[in-house]
């Protein structure tokens, strides 16, 4: 009986239990502040959804050897420049959707999400070849890249000529504005879709039914993906190079594969979450987007060799639920002041280092 | 002997340039930097102007770098950390109301114990992810930054009573968001006169020697140790020559008559060297070129002032004689470092652990100590920094210092294994020079300025990310080459 215990506290893990025992206390706090629980949870289940697919990144890139992909953000402006052709060319209002807002809202989100995926899907090999060459450091590799694709983007959103009135300044000048409203394209489109609202239709439960489908679709097809031959081949790939080499597994071809895949998941990522926010975040909003998924993910119980589907949906429910229920008691208890920014910042990465200081692998057993 | 030299003269040159070819990355830069310096449409006064008072600010902190990659830390970008710890510092010391040289040195008293504290936790984390430092050190940073501001958000004024309304948010919890130095700390060091520090500087060396002497009592070389102690004195006495006194009084030196001076030594020094090896030791065989080298070098370029482009920027530019101290002090501290046990074990354990740990080097010991050193100069460095900016902007002055202390590092060639003191200064001037021009050329060639803004950010993640990559790449290259040649 004993060792049972021990085997399910094991597989459980020290800090899952912390952050677990911690939600369910915030969550009581919340009550007994007779904070508004019901909204809450609804925003809970709003943001497990929203980043979901984004966290989902990190289970192929992890599974391929490449560590968490803290380079995500490559996926992400490859979103935003699908999301931005998509407004750019009004899809959704053209006039064949003239009878049906909602067809065009959903035919404008897939032409964003296929434009982007593409794109991903061939910069995301580009960045294969070069962590294929990095191979051992590829996590401080990945920020880098990660945040100078940014930058570089910086330039182009402050410098391509864009027609649409969503997209340009309202005053004139060139380029982007910061946020971009989705209102005439495809806010929420997601979200709305079959969604319930379980008891009072104005303070009850929203579950965003669509969202979580779409975000349990894409965990199901990476299910499916990872059983596949392929992906079977590529974490073997990722476990143990060497055994794989001799199996007769492409290794480097493998990592591409990873790489690009997480690469479309993160543009496929940011389009859902832009859509169910109602703006596009341009510019430096992404910069940190990356720490905060590679900390979802290893809440979730993976580690920086290892990952699987669970973790990832239970990853982001936990921390996506820490942030939104931990804040408002936070900002309770410490009546009159703002925690938000520096909880997420003091959780996410400490678990990084946490997960960091566990990993074994690379060069930290040369000794 | 006229062959010889010349000879000599062309190895030099021809090295120099060889060097610079092999640096991509510095001509890249080089040519970046000569291209923006030629578009900016602002006279070249006013960006050379930039350039040096940039430079004061944060060469200090690019030079902390150095120490942890020599140990085979990588690139230290718990940095920030150190940071951290000297605006702790910096914080008491205004709100305690300190000013001046009194304020500066508190600050150094209080930030450098902090530091160490930091330094300390900071490599024991190190040594648990030894291969992953990189990484650690930025998530690192994030993490620090979180409990940074939750100690200036919500513990100084929520749990440690601050009773000071220019310091702190209405309502007494929480620091605001920038703290004006002026007044107070603003120039500290900056402002210390030359004379100052002369005196201070040879009433130092005055005990060291004499505590030298009294120690080592009957050992060879004393006449000489004698006469510098005499010659001390001598020199303080002069400080209070009226001339002298009047013209050292002040604490910026005008870059015209630090170059004069600049010059002057190094024909003093090179000629005395001349002397002392030919007509004093009669020694034939010692290579003297290097010096005949330095003579025409400074001669030189003490001509090129009187170009009159050259002589304008030359009158236009004042530097802080202190802060220069400052940095040429920790240039030769890490040269020194270098050449103690100490500095060679961080050799060694930089060059292999394995090594180093069969040699008997306590290699986790000796990585804590580097990350203390690192940690402890970056405060000072931060100080530096803080002192000549004037504000001290609570929650973004640490943000960015690693990014752009390793950018600069990067920028002068350096690698994440091999870093000294000259890629350190090129690298800072080279990347400040860039970082002045960009936002100016651009408006000036794109009539936006943002787009400059963006161009030197790119720049910064970019040269960062290129070199990390280049050096992975090396990494992996060797063993395969290794494999080949069995």
């Amino acid at each position: 009986m004993n060792k049972h215990i021990k085997n399910i506290y094991q597989s459980i893990g020290l800090p899952r239990l912390i952050i677990f025992a911690f939600f369910i206390l915030v969550v009581f706090a919340a009550g007994s502040y007779q904070m508004d629980v019901v909204s809450l949870m609804s925003n809970v289940l709003r943001r497990w959804g929203m980043f979901g697919i984004l966290v989902l990144a990190m289970v192929p890139s992890i599974q391929c050897g490449n560590g968490p992909n803290f380079g995500v953000s490559l996926g992400i402006v490859c979103g935003l420049f699908g999301a931005l052709i998509s407004i750019e060319l009004n899809i959704a209002n053209l006039s064949i959707f003239a009878n049906n807002k909602t067809l065009g809202a959903w035919v404008s989100l897939l032409f964003a999400i296929a434009l982007s995926a593409a794109i991903a899907w061939f910069v995301g090999m580009g960045y294969g070849v070069l962590l294929n060459r990095v191979k051992g450091s590829e996590m401080t590799v990945s920020t880098y890249v990660g945040f100078s694709v940014i930058a570089f983007m910086n330039i182009l959103w402050a410098t391509l000529p864009f027609q649409s009135g969503d997209i340009k300044w309202p005053i004139g000048g060139e380029g982007a504005r910061n946020t971009i409203s989705l209102e005439s394209s495809f806010s929420e489109i997601l979200n709305k879709t079959g969604a319930i609202t379980v008891g009072n239709p104005e303070t009850g439960l929203f579950i965003p039914t669509g969202l979580l489908l779409f975000f349990f679709l894409f965990c199901f097809i990476i299910y499916l993906f990872l059983k596949s031959k392929t992906g079977i081949a590529m974490s073997a790939a990722g476990a143990n190079p060497n055994f794989a080499t001799a199996s007769g597994i492409h290794v480097n071809k493998m990592r591409i594969i990873g790489t690009a895949l997480s690469t479309c998941l993160g543009a496929i990522g940011i389009i859902t979450y832009a859509q169910a926010f109602g703006f596009l975040q341009m510019y430096n909003a992404a910069l940190n987007m990356g720490f905060s998924c590679v900390a979802a993910i290893l809440i979730g119980g993976a580690s920086t060799t290892r990952a699987k589907i669970s973790h990832v949906i239970i990853g982001t429910f936990l921390f996506q639920g820490l942030l939104v229920v931990a804040l408002p008691v936070a900002n309770q208890t410490l009546s009159g002041t703002d925690l938000s920014d520096i909880m997420r910042m003091i959780i996410s990465n400490g678990i990084i280092l946490y997960a960091l200081t566990k990993a074994k692998g690379g060069a930290a057993n040369e000794e | 002997m006229k062959n010889n030299f010349f000879t000599y003269t062309k190895k030099q040159c021809g090295d120099l340039i060889k060097n610079i070819y092999s640096n991509k990355v510095v001509l890249m830069f080089l040519i970046l930097c000569i291209f923006g310096i030629s578009t900016t449409g602002k006279p070249l006064t006013y960006t050379v102007t930039e350039v040096f008072t940039r430079f004061s600010r944060n060469s200090f902190l690019v030079l902390a770098l150095i120490i942890p990659v020599l140990a085979g830390l990588g690139l230290n970008f718990g940095i920030v950390v150190g940071a951290m710890a000297a605006q702790i510092a910096i914080f008491f010391v205004v709100y305690w109301e300190f000013t001046g040289i009194t304020g500066l040195l508190l600050c150094l008293l209080l930030s450098t114990p902090i530091a160490i504290l930091f330094g300390y936790l900071v490599g024991v984390l190190y040594n648990k992810t030894k291969g992953a430092e990189m990484i650690t050190g930025m998530v690192l940073a994030f993490f620090a930054d979180g409990l940074y501001q939750l100690l200036f958000l919500f513990i100084l004024g929520g749990i440690i009573p601050i009773n000071n309304e220019t310091l702190m948010i209405a309502g007494g919890v929480g620091v605001k968001n920038t703290i004006d130095l002026t007044g107070n700390l603003k120039y500290s060091l900056d402002n210390i006169s030359m004379l100052l520090l002369v005196r201070t500087f040879l009433i130092v060396f005055f005990i060291v020697l004499f505590a030298n002497l009294l120690i080592h009592k009957n050992e060879k070389g004393r006449t000489g140790q004698i006469i510098k102690l005499v010659l001390v004195p001598i020199a303080f006495g002069i400080t209070f020559v009226p001339f002298i006194s009047d013209f050292m009084g002040t604490d910026r030196l005008l870059l015209l008559d630090a170059i004069t001076i600049a010059c002057v030594a190094a024909i003093l020094y090179a000629v005395v060297k001349l002397i002392s090896i030919r007509l004093v030791n009669k020694d034939k065989e010692t290579d003297i070129n290097r010096f005949i080298a330095i003579i025409i070098v400074a001669i030189i370029f003490y001509a090129l002032t009187y170009v009159p482009a050259i002589f304008q920027i030359t009158l236009a530019v004042h530097l802080p004689v202190c802060t220069y101290a400052a940095i040429i002090f920790i240039c030769a501290f890490n040269r020194w470092l270098l050449s103690t046990r100490l500095g060679q074990n961080m050799r060694t354990v930089g060059q292999s652990r394995t090594v180093a740990n069969s040699a008997g080097i306590n290699v986790n010991k000796t990585r804590i100590i580097a990350m203390c050193l690192s940690t402890v100069l970056a405060s000072w460095g931060q100080i530096i920094y803080l002192q000549n900016l004037g504000t001290f902007s609570t929650y973004g002055a640490h943000t960015m210092v690693g990014q752009y202390a390793i950018a600069a590092l990067l920028v002068g060639g350096a690698s994440v294994q091999m870093a000294n003191n000259k890629q350190a200064v090129l690298g800072v001037i080279l990347f400040h020079t860039l970082f002045v021009v960009a936002p100016l050329s651009a408006s000036n060639l794109f009539g936006s300025s943002l787009i400059g803004e963006y161009f030197r950010v790119f720049v910064c993640y970019g040269v960062i990310a290129l070199s990390l990559a280049m050096h992975a790449w090396k990494t992996v290259k060797k063993p395969e080459k290794a494999k080949d040649n069995k």
